[in-house]
């Protein structure tokens, strides 16, 4: 695949890095003459010194016969217009955009960019996997389609230990998929499971009724 | 008319006085406070402290009653991308935005954003003025 990569700032690199191991053809644009020179030395005649957004660059590159469009530098704005470029102009088939603010998300797909990376998010993420005293983590957004993979953590206290599934007044779109307890086998609940202390509850619900779910489930 | 302007430069500061004595009701958008000194001194509008690419600064801006949204930072990109945010997710009804870039003016006009770029147009003034 032939692979065109905008920004060769520590992202940048690492990814032609790895994407040429791979064996894939890769040219990094980079705006720097002294990155652009430390890129050259490192990995080879990859990297040209430009502007991502510019036609005339792009023209230069080939981005006509490319299937794959990457922009990583670390302006969300500069990341939209190459691949809005690229997409309109050269007709690239898989634009793919880094954004650091995760709320430009919605936005760059709205505006057409396939794929969108938002870093932050990524970290925040694994933050929530790690940090136990997290209330809800998010396991999986399908996105723009309104649903969610959560999973809550039952606290001692919370009202519902003893209860039955079908006792709980989940919050419309929400429901119950699979309990995991300790030193047993995870079990799909029935309307009849009890909720136990500890138990740790996946549960598949809607962004709006996230909030009301969590409430229900920890009492607080 | 409503007009909500992103960048208080000699361009964006200079519109802004020219539509407030016209009586339109203009926003002036700017990262930086200082450039705020622009603006005439009897400029009645609204200068805040916000970025144009910002949802929520629009918003604060009254995005979404304006009749107009310009962009005229120095970046082109940001100029693009806050213009597509005007006019795709706030529906603003007029959207204009600089370019300087004449290529990247050029395809951006044909995705629908009315831009304009002072680049081709003031080399043509000088090149007018010479041959005359």
């Amino acid at each position: 695949m032939y692979i065109v990569i905008i920004g060769g700032g520590k992202v940048g690199f690492y990814l032609a890095k790895a994407l040429l191991n791979e064996g894939h053809e890769i040219l990094v644009i980079e705006k720097d003459a002294s990155r652009t020179e430390f890129i050259h030395n490192e990995l080879g005649s990859v990297c040209i010194r430009g502007d991502g957004c510019e036609v005339t660059t792009l023209t230069e590159v080939g981005a006509g016969r490319a299937n794959m469009f990457i922009a990583v530098t670390g302006d969300d704005d500069d990341n939209l217009v190459a691949c809005q470029v690229a997409r309109h102009k050269f007709n690239v088939p898989r634009t793919i955009a880094r954004i650091s603010n995760p709320k430009n998300e919605t936005i760059f797909k709205k505006l057409g960019i396939d794929v969108t990376i938002s870093s932050t998010n990524i970290i925040l993420e694994y933050i929530e996997q790690e940090v136990p005293t997290h209330p809800l983590t998010h396991l999986l957004t399908i996105r723009d389609r309104g649903v969610e993979v959560v999973e809550v953590k039952i606290p001692p206290k919370s009202p519902i230990i003893g209860k039955m599934v079908k006792e709980l007044s989940l919050p419309p779109g929400s429901i119950i998929s699979l309990i995991i307890r300790q030193r047993e086998k995870p079990q799909v609940p029935t309307a009849e499971t009890i909720i136990q202390a500890e138990d740790q509850i996946i549960a598949v619900t809607t962004p709006e009724a996230e909030e009301a779910l969590r409430t229900v489930l920890r009492g607080l | 008319m409503k007009v909500v302007i992103m960048g208080c430069g000699r361009v964006g500061a200079r519109l802004a006085g020219l539509l407030d004595i016209e009586g339109h009701s203009i926003t002036i958008l700017d990262t930086d406070t200082y450039s705020f000194r622009r603006l005439p001194a009897e400029f009645a509008g609204t200068a805040l402290v916000g970025d144009g690419m910002d949802e929520e600064a629009l918003k604060k801006a009254g995005i979404e009653k304006a009749d107009a949204f310009v962009a005229v930072t120095q970046g082109d990109n940001r100029n693009i991308m806050a213009a597509q945010i005007a006019k795709h997710l706030f529906n603003v009804p007029r959207v204009l935005c600089r370019i300087y870039d004449p290529l990247r003016r050029e395809l951006f006009n044909s995705l629908g954003i009315e831009a304009l770029s002072p680049t081709t147009t003031f080399a043509q003034m000088l090149k007018d003025k010479i041959e005359r």
